[in-house]
């Protein structure tokens, strides 16, 4: 049965027509031209994921993008514009190529090997047609002297009668199926990482009373690969103890220094530093310093003379660390004698924190990251919070759908309060700014694959190096006694030379090499006279 | 001396705006006397390899005085002048320009790559750098140098109006020695790539005036080195920033694996390197690909040269949430 030429399909089962079909597909998909197309593809396919913000990268922007494009967003969500790289048609993509890649390789690796173990070829008839020729005036020339000098450099040699054979540069294929070899590396890291990886995002304010432990409830935002079981996440336990930030007078940044009290299961808490580019690695977890802030201290006095105190993570704003965020009482005026919660009567303030607030009004903006006149801007809202709704809110924001409907109103314009100062509110309840504390946002990760893909990107680059600068290449010695030669009855080698791939320099090689085969092992000076046909080699046709 | 960098940089984009002139002057007036010698000369001793290939070949000097019948000498011979005062000024530009990047980087204390600016600044000094060794050794390619010159004013101009950044104390995100590293493979690489843009976009205009097309663009091509030449410079040029580029994004990864930590995480940044990566790679495959030709080939590096140029500015302009916010330009 033959997959190509038309055969009368009367005569053709179906099977054998699929059979022939599916042949056909599968040497389409291993070609060298159809992997161009896909690795094309590939490129384009990444295009709209660093156009379209990204569920991975950041989710707010995601959402934002929703609250600006209403009609759009749908649209490209059910398309998986949001999730490019995890999209049907991404992974179909890469999944296409590397199984074309698969095909691709085996074959080539199982020749390659064949190659590694066939002798050069026999030296064609006439070496005079070979892209590099020599003659070289000999006395007496004998095969098995010019091949140990040729093995000495490391030529793959053979010797059939009057003739050697040699091959050099089986390293270029080696290196480009390594190469090959080692994208598939990548990919298997990488889908280990993110089938047996998880992570978890949350932020910790220093102090033990914001301790916190691995299990996911605990993460602000989380994810676990398919395979991974959230009841057997490593034990351990954090509490930031100090948070160390540095900048210069200018305002930037010049370093960070998070020390942690660590509570490993099977042994004593102990402290450890960790920062920037230095994560506190753990037994099965790496925990990552991705940013830091000012948690503000507020206590709150409500109309029965109850005090309650919040600390609350501010969002920062900009690189002076202005900051943002609310500070809510939801179990403010209870009175004491019913023990009844009047909703309408919870209290939250927006505040805007500034750790170097201006001398002057607006208070808008903080002049520099360190605490140098910290104040906090408060704006005092009663009414319903609406915690209670069991629609999740964001701690950092009121419910601006409470504040619509009149349920929460906001009772002054606010204030600004320096660190141990009090306001009283209209119904005299009192707040005071205690203080700020620091927090950390902490990204904790695990990804059993990375390793894998370190190995891989290893010898992806060892692969492509060798590959590149790899150059097969072949020469023949043919040695002609005087009493056969022809031409003036003294004896000669006759040499020539083929370059195997795009190879600029093998005309100086090969004019060496035949230097060197004449001085008998050494560089001599005086050279054969050598022809320079195609210096660049055969497969450097025009176009 | 964060001045005087800036200073330096005026400068050297004056030197590399007068080369230009020169090498204009050159092209314009110097026809066929120079043109039909690089044409003539054997291709091995064009391609050769002062990047990548074999190692420590002498020089050849080339007898730049025009023989032959050129119509008239004395003006070619003047253009010939105007065409080595360009190549000096190119020199002194390059030096003027590292005199900058030298400044800068004492000005701030530390090594100059820490904002977009001084990225830039390094890699089209990278650039420069590589098309004044290639010329040390092929003073044939002189002509290419018109268009070296006019990328690195476009580049420079653009580093030092759009991108421009005050001296500061590197982010502690960025201190790290894998990011160093990284930066210094990366500006290495896109600078040689910068550079193998040039005789890409060259072979595609020869080829095309070699196969009998005329007027412009085509017409630029004609006192141009043989399309077979330029391509396969530009192929020894790619095939030896690659594996640096790949070991550029390699080295990114694991210093963000200790920064954010995950070694990927395509932010914008990154994905822009792997499409950057990946058409490069194409580039590679389709030259490797009997059945494909040159010319497309080619065309497909000059896609990557334009993801190149989108990864340089286009991802620093148009997307700010991208987590290498320390090329925010502000
Ligand atoms: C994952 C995607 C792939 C990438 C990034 C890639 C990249 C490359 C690169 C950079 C080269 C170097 C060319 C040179 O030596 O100058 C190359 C060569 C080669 N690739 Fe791929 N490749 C991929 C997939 C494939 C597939 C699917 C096939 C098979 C259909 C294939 C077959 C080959 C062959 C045969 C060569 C060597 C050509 C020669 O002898 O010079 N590659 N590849």
């Amino acid at each position: 049965m033959s997959s190509t030429g038309p055969a009368p399909s009367g005569r053709r089962s179906p099977v054998s027509r699929t059979i022939a079909l599916l042949r056909n597909s599968w040497r389409q998909l291993t070609s060298m031209r159809t992997a161009l197309v896909l690795l094309f593809l590939l490129a384009v396919a990444a295009v709209p994921g660093s156009v379209l913000p990204q569920r991975t990268v950041s989710i707010e922007d995601v959402n934002e993008y929703f609250r600006e494009h209403p009609e759009l967003a749908p649209v490209l969500d059910r398309l998986g514009g949001f999730d490019v790289f995890g999209s049907v048609w991404f992974s179909a993509i890469y999944l296409l190529l590397f199984t074309s890649l698969v095909g691709c390789i085996v074959p080539r690796l199982r020749d390659h090997l064949r190659a590694l173990r066939t002798p050069p070829p026999a030296a064609p008839k006439r070496l005079d047609r070979l892209p590099q020729h020599a003659v070289i005036p000999a006395r007496d020339p004998d095969p098995r002297a010019i091949a140990a000098v040729l093995r000495r450099r490391g030529w793959r040699v053979v010797v059939r009668g009057d003739a050697v054979s040699a091959e050099k540069g089986y390293l270029k294929e080696t290196g480009n199926l390594l190469f090959h070899l080692s994208l598939v590396v990548v990919l298997i890291g990488m889908a280990i990482g993110s089938w047996y990886g998880w992570h978890g995002n949350r932020i910790v304010v220093a102090g033990p009373d914001s301790a916190f432990c691995n299990t996911l409830l605990q993460y602000d935002e989380s994810g676990l690969g398919p395979r991974v079981d959230s009841a057997k996440l490593p034990r351990f336990c954090l509490e930031l103890t100090d948070f160390a930030a540095t900048f210069t007078d200018g305002g930037q940044a010049q370093s960070y220094r998070a020390t942690v009290l660590v509570d490993e299961a099977g042994g004593a808490p102990r402290h450890a530093d960790f920062s920037v580019n230095s994560p506190l690695r753990l037994d099965g977890a790496n925990v990552y310093l991705l940013g830091h802030g000012y948690a503000p201290v507020i206590r709150y006095t409500d109309r029965y003379g109850q005090t309650q105190t919040t600390v609350a993570p501010f969002l920062t704003r900009d690189a002076n660390l202005t900051s943002e965020g609310v500070a809510a009482f939801p179990d403010a005026n209870v009175d004491p004698r019913t023990g009844e919660r009047d909703p309408s009567l919870q209290v939250a303030f927006e505040g805007l924190y500034l750790p170097t607030a201006p001398e002057e009004p607006p208070f808008i903006r903080s002049q520099h990251p360190e605490e140098r006149a910290p104040a906090v801007l408060l704006i005092p809202y009663r009414g319903n919070l609406g915690l209670d709704a069991g629609i999740p809110g964001s701690v950092y924001q009121l419910d601006q759908r409470q504040v619509r409907s009149g349920k929460l109103t906001q009772i002054d314009t606010g204030k600004l309060l320096r660190p141990g100062e009090t306001w009283t509110l209209d119904d005299g309840s009192t707040v005071e700014f205690v203080g700020t504390r620091p927090y950390v946002t902490l990204s904790v990760r695990h990804d059993p694959g990375q390793l894998i893909v370190l190995v891989g990107a290893g010898l992806l680059i060892l692969g492509l190096t060798t590959m590149l600068l790899g150059r097969r290449r072949r020469v023949w010695f043919r040695t002609t006694p005087s009493d056969e030669s022809t031409t003036s009855g003294s004896s000669f080698v006759e040499a020539g030379g083929l370059p195997r791939t795009d190879y600029p320099g093998f005309a100086d090689e090969f004019r060496e090499l035949v230097a060197v085969v004449q001085g008998g092992g050494n560089a001599a000076d005086d050279r054969g006279e050598t022809s320079d046909r195609d210096a660049a080699g055969v497969r450097e046709g025009t176009p | 001396m964060a001045e005087l960098s800036d200073q330096l940089l005026v400068v050297a984009i004056l030197a590399y705006l007068v080369a230009m002139v020169c090498h204009a002057v050159e092209y314009a007036f110097g026809q066929r006397g120079a043109v039909s010698r690089a044409v003539a000369r054997p291709e091995r001793q064009l391609v050769g390899a002062a990047v990548g290939g074999d190692p420590a070949k002498p020089p050849k000097p080339v007898d730049e005085v025009p023989s032959g019948p050129a119509r008239a000498p004395g003006r070619v011979a003047r253009s010939v002048l105007a065409g080595r005062v360009a190549v000096a000024l190119t020199g002194l530009g390059a030096v003027v320009h590292l005199g900058s990047l030298v400044t800068r980087g004492v000005a701030a204390e530390r090594i100059p790559f820490g904002n977009m600016y001084e990225y830039l600044l390094a890699l089209t000094f990278v650039g420069v750098a590589v098309w004044l060794g290639v010329l040390a050794r092929r003073s044939a390619l002189r002509h290419l140098g018109l268009y070296v010159t006019l990328v690195m004013v476009l580049l420079l101009g653009l580093a030092g109006t759009v991108i421009y950044t005050p001296v500061g104390p590197l982010q502690p995100a960025l201190r790290s020695y894998w990011f160093v590293i990284h930066i210094s493979a990366a500006v290495l690489s896109s600078g040689i790539l910068l550079f193998g843009f040039v005789p890409a976009a060259l072979y595609l205009l020869r080829s095309g005036w070699e196969q009998g097309r005329r007027g412009f663009p085509y017409d630029l091509a004609r006192g141009l080195p043989d399309a077979g030449v330029l391509e396969r410079f530009a192929f020894r040029i790619h095939a030896f920033a690659f594996p640096i580029w790949t070991f550029a994004i390699v080295g990114g990864a694991i210093w963000a694996e200790a920064a954010w930590g995950r070694y990927w995480g395509w932010d914008p940044k990154e994905t822009w390197a792997f499409i950057s990566w990946v058409v490069y790679a194409g580039y590679l495959h389709a030259r490797a690909t009997p059945s494909v030709r040159r010319s497309t080939a080619t065309w497909i590096a000059v896609l990557g040269f334009l993801t190149m140029l989108m990864n340089l500015f286009g991802v620093n302009l148009f997307f700010d949430n991208s987590l290498h916010s320390y090329a925010e330009v502000d």
